[in-house]
């Protein structure tokens, strides 16, 4: 091809002069076949940033179990789009998942997560997956994504009981991993952890009670979180199995909105 | 078969001159060397039963299953070469997770069905291939079409049925499965029938030792494909053994 030289991309007719085939520059010249300008891009763009996206999950452990709570909004930037998303999954009978972020990110990995689950069933040993072993590989599918530059923008919360003994964990989108007693992300990560802290730094909790601190976190954020709405998913998990409940209507009351005034 | 030999039965690609394929026809005799499987369809639910032959001693209880779950809803139970039958299987959760991932529902039956014994029949095409030695029976339960069972066997062919048995006692379980009022029963009284069925059509003489195995996929169970409970299976297995025991006992009386 030395005789024929590049013919993809001539060299100019003269110096500073038009390439042959290039003297109008028409948009659609600028494909990589074109014979005009190198436009070949060694790197590929990816979607970065979530699209649908819900907001914070919460996760308290107690002396037998875990809650996780998160509500049912899926927003479309700042416009409130979707109002039925429920992101509390029963994973098996051992594991509750809770998720926050990219919705459809979040629906990707659920049903990746519950065939895990049914090829599990099929070998039919009676073994089952437990919230370490979730929480381990959930860490490695997120780290793995956010290295090719991909992430799935969600984080998750899994609960479950380990071996006999309540399990709380929380992976980000980068795959950044830790355990905890109290565990809220996005924003809640501001306003509803000093709240669970402060429950369980008294001492072992019930379920009751940690069911009442959760709702009363879920309340404070519906009020304080502009991307949060009054309709949410309580899950518990403890030794007699997973129970995800359906919508639950938070009871609010804005009457003493008019005493606040922004300075 | 009068044309062994006449060099028709050599590929799996060749009809011989009165239009039959050997190859496929061998591989229904490897299905009929096994022990009995049955599939009974009834109000309710499916229910599979296997009498699984224990050809040494030397087996933990349990090991070498014949009835495999393909996905949540659905039950496989499979007669022949087992090492032909797993793969089976095998293709049969892949077309069921490859559904579920395309169409995000549970396969229907009849597609799966559809699937796999094309898939079967692939295999009964070509000269560099041998037909599976095996025949399955799928089985599931669910709200809007209510029970299912199919049967597949080495040719390809599958057909849905009410009632069905392959392997050794075929012909003597299906008798025994006509006298059943199918469409009456259901699936607690037909797990009885189906592990009485197996004992009276289990040949004590020639093969010695075998586990029964019971499962099914029915209301009770939410459409889940299980095997059957434990003290449920004990007590229909109690019953077989004691319904055998009366049976040897009358054909000694008439003596």
């Amino acid at each position: 091809m030395a005789f024929a030289g590049n013919f993809m991309n001539p060299a100019p007719l003269w110096h500073n002069g038009p390439s042959p085939g290039a003297f109008y520059s028409f948009p659609a010249n600028t494909t990589s076949m074109g014979p005009s300008r190198e436009t070949v891009s060694d790197f590929k763009a990816h979607s970065a940033t979530p699209i649908t996206t819900t907001t914070t999950v919460i996760g308290l452990k107690f002396d037998k179990g875990c809650v996780i709570a998160a509500d049912t909004l899926g927003s479309y930037g700042s416009l409130a789009r979707f109002r039925d998303c429920p992101r509390v999954l029963k994973v098996n009978d051992l594991i509750l998942l809770g998720s926050g972020g990219d919705y459809a990110d979040y629906q990707y990995l659920k049903d990746i997560i519950e065939q895990k689950i049914i090829d599990e069933q099929c070998i039919g040993d009676g073994l089952n997956l437990k919230p370490k072993s979730l929480h381990c590989w959930l860490t490695r599918v997120l780290y793995n994504k956010r290295s090719k530059m991909d992430p799935l923008w969600s984080n998750y919360i899994v609960a479950g009981i380990q071996d006999g003994e309540p399990f709380l964990g929380a992976v980000d989108k980068l795959g950044t991993a830790y355990e905890d007693a109290a565990i809220a992300t996005g924003l809640g990560a501001y306003m509803a952890t000093p709240l669970l802290r402060d429950a369980v730094d008294k001492g072992p909790i019930d379920e009751e009670t940690a069911k009442n601190v959760v709702q009363k976190c879920m309340e404070v954020l519906f009020y304080r979180d502009a991307r949060s709405f009054p309709r949410y998913q309580l899950g518990v998990v403890n030794t007699n199995g997973v129970t995800v409940s359906e919508t639950i209507e938070l009871k609010h009351d804005w009457t003493l909105a008019h005493m606040i005034h922004m300075k | 078969m009068s044309s062994i030999g006449t060099g028709y039965d050599l590929s799996a690609s060749q009809f011989s001159p009165d239009g039959r394929v050997f190859q496929v026809e061998y591989a229904a005799k490897a299905v009929e060397n096994s022990g009995t499987v049955i599939g009974l369809r009834g109000k309710d639910g499916v229910v599979f039963a296997v009498e699984k032959l224990v050809s040494s001693k030397l087996y933990e209880p349990g090991a070498n299953k014949r009835i495999f779950h393909v996905d949540e809803h659905v039950g496989m139970a499979v007669a022949g070469l087992i090492s032909d039958a797993r793969q089976i299987v095998e293709t049969a959760r892949s077309e069921a997770s490859n559904y579920r991932s395309q169409y995000g529902v549970p396969v229907p039956l009849k597609y799966l069905n559809e699937r796999v014994s094309m898939y079967m029949h692939a295999y009964t095409l070509y000269s560099a291939v041998r037909p599976y030695g095996c025949s399955v029976i799928m089985g599931t339960w669910t709200d809007y079409e209510g029970p299912q069972m199919y049967m597949l066997e080495p040719s390809g062919v599958s057909f849905s049925y009410f009632g069905c048995a392959v392997g050794k006692a075929k012909q003597a379980a299906k008798t025994e499965i006509e006298k059943l009022k199918l469409a009456d029963l259901t699936v607690k009284e037909l797990v009885k029938e189906a592990a009485r069925i197996i004992y009276i059509v289990h040949d004590e003489l020639k093969d010695k030792q075998f586990e029964l195995e019971l499962s099914w996929v029915c209301k009770d169970s939410n459409g889940r494909h299980q095997l059957v409970p434990k003290d449920m299976a004990v007590e229909a297995e109690n019953l077989a053994k004691q319904a055998l025991a009366d049976i040897e006992d009358s054909d000694e009386g008439d003596i």
